[in-house]
């Protein structure tokens, strides 16, 4: 079992007078560690609450290995969601939780979920609604890899969590991983902590799929061109300029897209080249672009 | 680490180049495995695996199968090949287009070089 892939085309998604999800189109690929990036609003919950069937589709095709998953046990039994807080009872001790998690999902691992408990110092005997948000947190996460499910959407799981509750929780994750490859989503706000993690990427931006891409070639499609302005602008000429600095006679342009020659290029007009975290290229994608100030 | 403009597969294989071009790492001598390398550096273990991949690829490591990945024999001296047939595009060009841009007579550089370089 190498995980779920998931097909989808044309998902609109409507609350009302909302619309969640604008058409939009992407795939997962099985057995791999997805990220689905996007700003508060942009739709990564109600994907994923699709993908789960815990929400209805307006319109649209899903698929998940092959089959739509609304009303689908099999899917449906072999999906794991986990939400912001966890979706366990709030009331329940966690143990018990637990427990009838084990009896209804063949995948879960009670040794693993025994073991990360240890590790994120969760007490048995607790009831969630009692935990701060971070522990809260941390028991969506044993939730979410304990189950050990084909296809695994964490949904801003490490909310509140501590930066040593975090970097468990990267460990948990690609340690059990590595074990039981499967299909992890995974969704955050953290991107430069989580982008080595990923190998695949998917943008959403107001309901709209911005890019789908392969992590690294993502990353590196995006670079800083810094040097004296007229060398910086003749450099640039005709190409997707998302941001742009100006210190006196030095100038930075953020550009997206790379061309053969650029390094020689760079070199020729005394120009230097850097990298742009995902992180960068992310909030660049997703804000409006600056408009251009008349000098 | 890794935070260069280059794929982080590149920059991992890249890294291990240098390690083996330094001697850091010797001949025969096992390399991190794949699993290691992406928990220890907490990065995708695929992106890791195409690094590896690469490297052997390349003959720069070779993999024994259930054991592990071991740097080949001739490696280092393959990637000193490399290197040296690369010196003077990729080191002496850039040299050479930075002192035009800042009118510095070719004469000047071998001088500076012939006189000890940095030292």
């Amino acid at each position: 079992m190498s995980g779920f892939g998931v097909h989808v085309r044309d998902l609109t998604v409507r609350f009302d007078a909302t619309t969640a999800l604008d058409a939009v189109s992407f795939d997962i690929r099985p057995g791999v560690i997805t990220g689905l990036l996007g700003r508060n609003g942009s739709g990564k919950t109600t994907a994923l609450s699709v993908l789960a069937a815990f929400l209805r589709k307006t319109s649209g095709t899903v698929l998940v290995d092959g089959d739509e998953p609304w009303e689908n046990a099999r899917t449906m039994g072999a999906t794991t969601l986990v939400r912001e807080s966890g979706d366990m009872t709030p009331e329940r001790p966690i143990a018990e939780s637990l427990r009838m998690l084990a009896d209804r999902r063949e995948t879960f691992d009670t040794d693993l979920a025994e073991k990360l408990l240890d590790t994120f110092e969760l007490e048995r005997t607790s009831r969630p609604y009692r935990l701060s948000r971070g522990k809260k947190s941390s028991f969506g996460i044993v939730v979410g890899i304990a189950s050990r499910s084909p296809l695994t959407l964490l949904d801003e799981v490490h909310l509140g969590m501590d930066a040593p509750a975090r970097y468990a929780f990267y460990d948990a994750l690609l340690a059990d991983w590595l074990e039981h490859p499967r299909t992890i989503v995974l969704s955050s706000h953290l991107i430069n902590e989580v982008e080595r993690l990923l190998e695949d990427v998917i943008v959403l931006h107001r309901g709209s799929v911005l890019t789908q891409s392969n992590a690294d070639a993502l990353r590196s499609s995006g670079m800083t061109v810094t040097g004296p302005s007229d060398a910086v602008e003749a450099f640039v000429v005709g190409r997707d300029v998302v941001a742009r600095q100006r210190l006196g006679g030095t100038a930075q342009a953020t550009v997206v897209g790379t061309l053969p020659d650029d390094e020689q290029n760079a070199r020729l007009g005394g120009l230097e080249l850097g990298p742009v975290p995902l992180q960068d290229l992310f909030v660049h994608l997703t804000e409006r672009r600056p408009t251009e100030v008349a000098r | 680490m890794f935070d260069g403009r280059d794929p982080l597969y590149v920059q991992i294989a890249d890294q291990i180049r240098a390690d083996v071009l330094s001697g850091a790492l010797k001949e025969h001598e096992q390399v991190m495995s794949t699993t290691q390398y992406a928990t220890t550096f907490r990065i995708n273990p695929a992106t890791a695996a195409k690094a590896f991949t690469e490297l052997v690829d390349e003959g720069v490591l070779y993999k024994q199968r259930g054991i592990g990945m071991f740097v080949a024999p001739g490696a280092r001296e393959q990637l000193l090949t490399e290197k040296r047939a690369a010196f003077f595009a990729k080191v002496v060009d850039p040299v050479a287009a930075q002192a035009k841009v800042l009118g510095i007579p070719v004469e000047d550089v071998i001088e500076h070089l012939r006189n000890g370089g940095p030292r």
